[in-house]
């Protein structure tokens, strides 16, 4: 995989991975190409495009849109399910994940990320493991601070 | 989950993203912003020492702000002190903030470096594994320079823990694809291919990744990888879906590792191993039974997790292209999928079809499917879908169906999305080329195209409907005749003009006789359409005009006036005008035989490769166009073209043009090198900068007309390469650099020889004292003198866009090995070039092709039987392993070709006679190719030792 984006249906950008080394320019350009054509797609279309010499893989979930861009060899269907997964490790972690706990826990989806995919492969593809290790690391947490924000769940 | 854990506790950040989010427009996000940056600034710069919790606030802020798409340019320093801190969520922090936003400052990285490496060896694997997601995270070379050798290490170590392993696994993946030459794994390499062993299926997740990019570079030393990914395969699919516990997904085992595993043996061959294959087979036919198999549930991740893996088996099974059952049921397989109600299956199945196509087990039954395809182009919704759809009717199409495809497609092209008729246009035209039976359907295709779709006509697609009118004869009067109608349209597209302007202009007089048509006509038809054009289109009007004048006599008069007028012999355009001025002369003072050779019919375009399929080479970039279909394209251009040069190269083209510019006068070109539109480059071939810019000045203005120098010069491989091209061709470009091209053209008979060279100025500078010479190196120079190259001395001064020739006589005296050396020297703006060229002459040019029944030719193969006669080579195949092609080059070679004399019909025999002054040679050559190994074996037995080497040693280059 050479980079993952999310965004929002309004084209505001949630998450970003990038695998590869790219400027900040050239990512700013892809991200807004890549927002642009896919939310220009109407639903039931097919979730898979072709995109300069990479494919496209996207999914939408509620006002989310998961976004995987992999090479010429790498299997679609299995990276429709590697966004799935990550989907069910952020609704587990958050217990039913919606846009505001990644936006208010930018760094949290950032973690989960990196415990499931490094380098762009899956390095853990058990649910199981995965939320072990980050549960493990909110362990060594010292301070707590309680926030209480109210959102609108959309899953 | 309690809530909790969503937050860390940085209630500033919360706040802070609160009130980002509650901004109306971006001017009060831009200010709430820049307050928050000059609030973070003045906390870093203060002399109060910040604690590390709000340190690590501050930078979640900044990367926030980061995220938001600002540029963030202070706080790196106090990030990379949060790396050492001894609190995890603070360290966490840290990392995250330096693989977002990577420096390349030295500095820093040394400091950051420096914390890595302090983790690394902590000991204390939830820091080991941050330090690891960093590296895998920023991969930068500096991080490689100091990790690469640390890493395998970790990743082998027995006490190493599991989550470790796979850290460590996909870190030095990312090191591997950004540097590979720092990353060795030598003495690691068995220990971390047994990793496929392991217990814990995250690790072996993890490590095939791995595994799969090594082999991919390494393949031989990795192999040992295929019969473990075998067994590990095999437990996996044939596992209860409950076994392996976590690892399933949806009711499927394993499916992420499978699919990797089943992409780690498509670096591979089929395994060698009776067992292991017999295993692995018995692994695919399982994946394909239990696509049929009723789903074991509804939701859509256990049929995308099952038919991930059918599709990595089909690849696989499409990469051995050795089973020809795996392949027909894999392709039925599709062919189910072609019609489900899943656009994605839909989609993946045309994708995966397009590969299965082009193997000969498998294309009659991807064919079989036609009609569904056909209706996917017409009826799906999306418009990727449909392009998978055209895609496969493209790699389906054959003689048998060309004619219905290519009409689907022109169909198809009247509605087709804009973003994908170019490249439509491009293979309706490929393949209305490649299966024309009869040139007329050609013809009409192409003309439809125009017609259809003409502002997605490339130049070289009207181009290449030129050159094949030209080259055929039989077509001529037939597309003389439809572009006539063409143009009776009311809106006729300017490219329509371009081609009817062409050819009505050579070939207008074939159907001059019908009074519909009669010659002025034609020309009133043309000149209405004038007004219109573009002036590079209005220049090959011109030249249409005065072809007119030399076909019929009778338009003179009116065409004359045409020219005569101030639009033309005044037109702001200096090309135009140039022409109109020239034209006007040359029809006014030339006499009748002068103006008909002048403006003879262009002579028949030299064969290369078609340019449309280069332009779609070059459009979908290098590798999107599968090997097949390159070779495919080969073969049958063959066909259409009636064989003679079609290498990648293809570069005879500008060489022999000018030597009918030469050798007949001139012809008159319909573009001149002055003219620096696009359309010059109508014999050119990739590359459309026209050769050289003369200039036009009044004074020289019909010299110009005569002057020579070909248009744009296609690029040729430099060096060497030149000679062995030449092994089995004897026209084309020998050598091209930045300043001058040099064309060769060569005949040769018995043991004699002429070649032609044409030196090019590319520039529009003067080449000075411009010399040449031909020595002849070792054993050509010897007392026996084994070639005599004669030559004569050419002019010192070669002006800018100008071409001179040279004739080489050459005479065979004895056999030889070494190529005599071309050598040249002129000066070009004060400096010296100094070049040496290997001449393409070799042995084999002194053919005499001998045919023989099968009874002769083994009888004189036995009598050649004593081994110093015989050379041998196996070797493997390097080109296109394709009959037609084949076949071509061995004609090429100078020997006869014979057929029914091998009692293995796969096998080449070849027969002939070297001739030299002093003796001739028989040679008898066998060619065994093997396609399914990719080799060749080549004997040559000669009546003399030294020839046999040297022919086997040309050869063996040559396939």
């Amino acid at each position: 995989m050479q980079f993952m984006l999310l965004f929002s249906r309004q084209g505001k950008l949630r998450l970003q991975k990038w695998y590869v080394p790219l400027s900040d320019k050239e990512k700013k350009k892809i991200t807004r190409e890549l927002v642009q054509t896919v939310l220009a797609r109407k639903p039931k279309m097919c979730s898979f495009l072709e995109w300069r010499d990479l494919k496209i893989v996207y999914k939408r979930y509620a006002s989310l849109y998961f976004c995987c861009a992999i090479e010429d060899q790498d299997n679609e269907l299995i990276t429709l399910e590697i966004i799935h997964r990550y989907v069910e490790l952020l609704d587990k972690y958050f217990g039913s994940v919606c846009e505001l706990d990644i936006i208010f826990n930018f760094e949290k989806a950032y973690f989960i990320l990196d415990e499931f995919l490094l380098g762009g492969e899956a390095q853990e593809t058990s649910k199981k493991n995965v939320l072990k290790a980050i549960e493990q690391a909110d362990l060594l947490q010292e301070v707590r601070h309680l926030i209480k924000i109210t959102v609108d769940k959309v899953f | 989950m309690p809530a909790v854990s969503k937050g860390d506790g940085m209630r500033g950040l919360a706040v802070f993203i609160s009130d980002i989010r509650n901004c109306k427009s971006k001017e009060a996000e831009i200010k709430r912003i820049n307050k928050e940056l000059a609030n973070i600034r003045s906390k870093f710069k203060g002399d109060k020492a910040l604690d590390g919790y709000s340190k690590k606030k501050y930078v979640c802020k900044l990367l926030f702000i980061f995220l938001l798409g600002h540029d963030i340019d202070f706080g790196h320093m106090e990030a990379v002190n949060l790396l050492s801190s001894n609190k995890y969520t603070e360290k966490q922090i840290g990392y995250l903030f330096i693989s977002v936003l990577v420096n390349s400052n030295s500095e820093l990285i040394r400091l950051i470096n420096n914390a890595i490496k302090n983790d690394l060896s902590s000991r204390n694997p939830t820091f080991m594994c941050l330090a690891l997601h960093c590296i895998a995270n920023v991969g930068s070379r500096e991080m490689a320079e100091a990790f690469a050798s640390e890493i395998p290490r970790i990743l082998v170590a027995g006490d190493t823990m599991d989550s470790v392993k796979q850290s460590a696994a996909l870190c030095l993946l990312r090191l591997y694809k950004t540097s590979p030459d720092l990353v060795l794994m030598g003495e690691w390499t068995s220990r971390v291919v047994h990793l496929l062993n392991d217990q814990h299926m995250g690790v072996v997740t993890a490590a095939i990744s791995l595994i799969t990019c090594l082999s991919q570079k390494n393949p031989d030393e990795f192999k040992t990888c295929v019969s473990l990914a075998v067994s590990r395969l095999s437990r996996i699919v044939s596992s209860a879906s409950t076994d392996l516990q976590d690892y399933t997904y949806y009711f499927v085992p394993a499916p992420w590792l499978s699919c990797k595993l089943l992409r780690l043996l498509q670096c591979y061959p089929p395994p060698e191993d009776g067992a292991v294959k017999g295993r692995l087979v018995e692994c695919l036919e399982t994946i394909l039974n239990k696509a049929q198999e009723p789903p074991k549930s509804k939701k859509v991740q256990h049929s995308n997790a099952k038919n991930a893996i059918l599709f990595e088996a089909i690849s696989l099974i499409i990469h051995y292209d050795s089973e020809p059952n795996l392949l027909v049921r894999a392709c039925n397989q599709l062919g189910q999928f072609l019609q489900h109600r899943e656009t994605n299956l839909r989609y993946l199945a045309l994708e995966s079809m397009c590969t299965l196509a082009s193997s000969e087990f498998s294309h009659e039954a991807v064919k079989t499917h036609i009609e569904t395809v056909i209706n996917a182009l017409k009826t799906e919704r999306d418009v990727s879908v449909r392009q998978r759809a055209a895609d496969l009717l493209y790699a389906m199409c054959d003689r048998s169906n060309a004619k219905q495809i290519v009409a689907e497609m022109l169909s198809y092209l009247e509605t087709a999305d804009y973003s994908i008729r170019e490249e439509m246009v491009l293979k309706v035209a490929i393949l209305a080329e490649k299966y024309a039976v009869d040139y007329s359907w050609y013809v009409d295709t192409i003309l439809n195209l125009i017609r259809i779709a003409g502002d997605y006509v490339s130049e070289e697609v009207w181009y290449r409907v030129i050159q094949i009118v030209i080259n055929r004869d039989d077509v001529q009067g037939y597309a003389a005749k439809t572009v006539f109608e063409a143009l009776q349209a009311p809106a006729c597209h300017e490219n329509m003009v371009k081609v009817g302007g062409y050819i009505l202009g050579e070939f207008g007089n074939l159907i001059a006789g019908d009074p519909r048509s009669s010659p002025l006509v034609q020309f009133n038809l043309l000149h209405s359409k004038f007004h219109l054009c573009s002036v590079p289109t209005r220049a090959l009007l011109l030249s249409a005009y005065i072809k007119f004048i030399n076909l019929f006599p009778e338009t003179k008069a009116t065409i004359q006036e045409v020219l005569r007028c101030d639009s033309q012999i005044r037109n702001s355009d200096v090309e135009l005008q140039q022409r109109a001025v020239e034209y006007l002369k040359l029809s006014s003072i030339a006499s009748t035989d002068v103006l008909a050779t002048v403006l003879e019919e262009m002579p028949p375009f030299p064969e290369r490769e078609s340019s449309i399929l280069a332009k779609l080479k070059k459009k979908k970039g290098p590798g999107a166009v599968s090997v097949t279909e390159l070779e495919d394209s080969k073969r049958e251009g063959g066909e259409l073209n009636g064989g003679g040069d079609r290498g990648p190269d293809t570069s005879a083209m500008s060489a022999s043009n000018a030597v009918s510019r030469h050798s007949v006068t001139s012809n008159l070109s319909y573009v001149f090198q002055s003219t620096p539109s696009p359309s010059a480059d109508l014999l050119g071939i990739r590359s459309s900068a026209p050769a050289g810019t003369a200039p036009a000045s009044a004074g020289n203005l019909l010299v110009d007309v005569f002057s020579e120098a070909g248009p744009a010069a296609p690029s040729a491989a430099v060096n060497d390469d030149g000679f062995l091209r030449f092994v089995c061709k004897n026209n084309g470009v020998l050598f091209e650099n930045q300043l001058l091209q040099i064309g060769i053209k060569s005949e040769y008979r018995q043991n004699l020889g002429r070649m032609y060279l044409f030196y090019g100025n590319k520039t529009s500078v003067q080449f000075a004292s411009f010399t040449t010479s031909v020595s002849c190196p070792g054993e050509l120079q010897s007392h026996i003198l084994s070639l005599n190259v004669q030559t004569k001395q050419v002019e010192p001064l070669v002006e800018g866009g100008a071409q001179i020739q040279q004739v080489l006589n050459i005479e065979c005296l004895t056999d030889f090995s070494d190529a005599p050396l071309l050598n040249i020297k002129f000066r070009y703006g004060g400096a010296l070039q100094n070049l040496t060229l290997k001449l393409p002459v070799t042995i084999n040019k002194f053919f005499q092709p001998t045919e023989m029944s099968s009874h002769d030719f083994f009888q004189r193969w036995k009598q050649l039987s004593q081994p110093q006669q015989e050379a041998q080579k196996i070797f493997k195949a390097n080109h296109s392993m394709d009959t037609e092609v084949l076949k071509a080059k061995l004609l090429g070679l100078g020997t006869a070709l014979l057929d029914n004399v091998d009692p293995n019909p796969e096998n080449y025999v070849c027969a002939g006679v070297i001739q030299t002054k002093g003796q001739q040679v028989g040679c008898l050559l066998r060619l065994e190719p093997n396609a399914q190994a990719q080799m060749y074996r080549l004997t040559l037995r000669c009546s003399k030792d030294s020839v046999s080497r040297r022919l086997c040693e040309l050869l063996a280059e040559q396939f």
